[in-house]
């Protein structure tokens, strides 16, 4: 079995069985990565390109290194942000790409809709790393990797996101991927900071973070964008921090085994204390690593991976 | 020139007509009208006007036709021939954007649709905000237009909401409203003076309502659909806001305001409640905004980009109700050309608008008419003898003596939308593929046919 799909765009297109067709490759993955010699040939003669329009280290590299160690010649585009709204627009840019005949397009982009604006111009495979609040996949597969991979399971998993969730392509993706699997998701943050038809998602939503992590299995904390306070979405850093930081004294109100989650980076003392940050409930270093295995996945199944009979 | 349109069903809502008629014209008037005597044959609706006539037949009405000395007769069988219908919100890009659209291809591209009369914005460069800008328009439009233009003005200088323009001046030079559409005139106590200031003129002051500080940074309305793909939201308060300040402003002052492109319910709800006040209000929807939602912008297509933004279904009802009790005065297209290239970018990064000229009245036939929703005569109500009212444009009627400025259409042809074959310069329409019942047959703007099918 292989994915029926050319494109990874977002979690909304993605079925339960392909999410557990790539949560399986990834834990073969994860088996070649912890390996001495890692470089495994299975995307020999492939080209990955890394089309880069927002700085993303973490997630470029994870794609990067996923490419390398599957022996894909992988090559690295990074664009500002800025030269987006000046320089060659999107479609020039993809036909450009298409001349050199891509296997796999792995693109972020500032503007939801830019990996679907590629996936319609492009033969190649886009894989959508991120388009602006829109979605977010491999992050959401990484996240639904790591939950399985500790507990054994998702379904009728209990699960709180909490933090902006208007402008977070990570809380997207992952209410639709959780939701998929069968597991139950709330919401909480400043209510500036939670979409009004938000409810409509069939998520629970929750301004207090006591009420929203009691019960749950995961906490997912997702990082503050300081600046949304010059948009008038929090007074302060103060004070978000009082109301919706998670500290050791609020993760009373939680069970006892709860783990944590972070997409990283980390504003820390902000969204997440320090030592629950590095507690021993906390997946945050898991999640990167599992990172790795499941973009290995991705760029397999994209690449036409599974689809033999093999 | 002298024609005879025969057997047509003459509609003219404002004349309270609706009958079979034939009409002379001559020297671009209506000169007679006539009960059309053509017996079962000309039946309104379905007879063939292929049908063979037989020779007895054909001789005695080409006898009776040339007794009269008609150049030319167009045989309306089975068709509708109504006032011509007037676009009262069209940008048409000239001066400055002649690659968008100009004067000559936007007109003609009215004319397709059957408009005689369109008004256009005076969001071009340079803005029309003064007297050498009105009648640049109007100079081009007589040479090169296939329809009457009748401009708007601005209301401040530079549509920079910080001066009053020259609005006198511009009512003089021919403007017959003034607007700073695109953007709305944000500061309160400017708009309550320009409001003042028209009042003397009599014209109408027409806001594009937008709370700027609401709206911010969004690209489509804040629902359901901004939630699921993460596009950021125009509330239907950003409208509204606007919509309840003006209304406040156009009682205090007494002067004429007309709401453009009402979307939300919200707006619907105020300017009715306003109306029954007495409030001097009038406001237009367009045809996108009556059959459009904001899933139209699910696969992230700019064509389905525009602002006001396509609204929720609640939106869509309250605006067809607003339609039907009244409250909403007139259908405009708000025709907003824009290049391929500016519109195939990231959602984010693409102009608002959409076209409207060539789709309008076949939307409105297929969507409005054909279910019931509105009546023939009320439809057309909306796209003639409305806006003619507001615009003080009386000339718009069949009347013997009246100007033969006429569109007529063939309720029941069936077409799909294809923009390249469009006259107008762009292709931004989100009914591309779309299959309409209803098409423009001919335009007659002062008694020459100017464009037919
Ligand atoms: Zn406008
Ligand atoms: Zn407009």
């Amino acid at each position: 079995m292989g994915l029926a799909r050319k494109d990874l765009l977002g979690m909304q297109e993605l079925t339960s069985d392909e999410i557990r067709l790539i949560l399986d490759t990834a834990e073969s993955m994860k088996e070649v990565a912890r390996r001495d010699i890692k470089k495994v040939p299975t995307l020999r003669g492939k080209t990955v390109i890394n089309l880069f329009y927002e700085p993303s280290t973490r997630t470029r590299t994870s794609f990067e290194i996923a490419g390398k160690w599957l022996s894909a010649d992988v090559i690295n585009i990074s664009t500002s942000a800025s030269s987006v709204t000046k320089g060659e627009s999107l479609k020039d840019t993809g036909l450009t790409l298409q001349a050199m005949y891509p296997d796999i397009v792995v693109i972020r982009h500032p503007a939801p809709g830019a990996a679907v604006f590629l996936a319609t111009r492009l033969a190649a495979s886009i894989i959508n790393a991120g388009d602006g609040a829109h979605q977010h996949p491999s992050q959401a597969l990484l996240d639904l990797f790591t939950i399985r991979e500790k507990i054994g399971r998702l379904e009728g998993m209990k699960v709180a996101i909490v933090g902006d969730i208007a402008h977070s392509r990570v809380a997207r993706s992952n209410i639709q991927g959780m939701q998929r699997m069968g597991m139950e998701v709330r919401v909480a943050g400043p209510r500036t900071m939670l979409p009004r038809f938000i409810e409509r998602l069939g998520v629970e939503v929750f301004t207090n973070l006591e009420r929203a992590v009691a019960e749950v299995d995961v906490i997912m904390m997702l990082r503050l964008q300081t600046e949304r306070q010059q948009a008038g979405l929090f007074p302060s850093l103060r004070e978000y921090s009082r109301l919706f930081g998670l500290t050791a004294e609020r993760l009373k109100a939680a069970k006892p085994d709860v783990l944590i989650m972070h997409p990283g980076p980390i504003n820390r003392g902000i969204e997440i204390a320090p030592d629950v940050a590095d507690g021993p409930y906390s997946l945050i270093l898991n999640q990167v690593e599992n990172g790795l295995a499941v973009r290995m996945a991705l760029l397999y199944l994209c690449a036409g991976g599974g689809q033999t009979s093999a | 020139m002298r024609i005879l349109i025969r057997g047509g069903r003459v509609i003219d809502p404002a004349a309270g007509l609706d009958d079979l008629l034939d009409l002379f014209i001559e020297d671009g008037k209506i000169v007679r009208i006539d009960k059309n005597t053509g017996g079962g044959r000309r039946e309104a609706g379905g007879a063939d006007t292929k049908e063979p006539r037989t020779g007895k037949e054909a001789k005695a009405s080409r006898n009776a036709e040339s007794a009269l000395g008609v150049d030319r007769v167009m045989d309306a069988t089975g068709l509708v021939i109504c006032p011509g219908l007037i676009d009262m919100h069209v940008h048409l890009r000239q001066p400055g954007r002649e690659d968008k659209e100009t004067i000559a291809s936007g007109t003609m591209a009215a004319a397709r649709g059957g408009f005689t009369a369109v008004c256009c914005m005076p969001n071009t460069d340079p803005v029309n905000d003064t007297r050498s800008v009105a009648k640049f328009i109007l100079d081009t439009a007589k040479r090169e237009g296939a329809v009457q233009v009748y401009p708007v003005g601005a209301i401040t200088k530079g549509l920079k909401g910080e001066e009053l323009a020259e609005i006198g001046e511009l009512f003089e030079a021919g403007c017959v409203a003034i607007s700073d559409d695109g953007r709305p005139v944000m500061n309160a106590e400017l708009m309550r003076r320009a409001m003042e200031y028209a009042t003397m003129f009599d014209l109408p002051t027409i806001q594009h309502s937008e709370d700027l500080h609401l709206s911010g940074k969004g690209v489509v309305h804040e629902g359901l659909v901004s939630t699921e793909l993460g596009l950021r939201g125009i509330p239907s308060v950003s409208e509204a806001v606007l919509v309840a300040r003006d209304l406040l402003l156009a009682e205090s002052t007494g002067a004429r305001l007309h709401i453009a492109h009402v979307s939300a319910a919200e707006s619907v709800r105020l300017i009715r409640e306003a109306k029954a006040r007495g409030v001097r209000v009038s406001c237009e929807v367009t045809p996108h905004h009556l059959t459009l939602t904001e899933d139209a912008v699910r696969d992230f297509d700019a064509n389905a980009k525009m602002n006001p933004p396509l609204r929720s279904e609640a939106d869509r009802q309250a605006l067809i109700e607003g339609l039907q009790d009244g409250t909403i005065d007139v259908i405009a297209t708000d025709h907003a050309p824009h290049t391929v290239q500016e519109k195939e970018r990231e959602f984010d990064l693409a102009p608002n608008g959409v076209i409207g000229l060539e789709t309008a009245l076949a939307v409105i036939l297929t969507t409005l008419v054909a279910p019931g929703i509105l009546s023939l005569p009320q439809a057309i109500a909306k796209l003639t003898s409305e806006p003619a009212r507001i615009l003080k444009l009386s000339k718009e009627r069949i009347a013997e003596g009246a100007d033969a400025d006429l569109t007529i259409f063939d309720l029941h042809r069936e077409w799909i939308v294809d923009p390249t074959t469009f006259a107008s310069k762009s292709r931004n329409t989100p009914f591309a593929g779309r299959r309409l019942t209803g098409a423009t047959v001919a335009t007659l703007v002062g008694g020459k046919v100017v464009w037919e099918a």
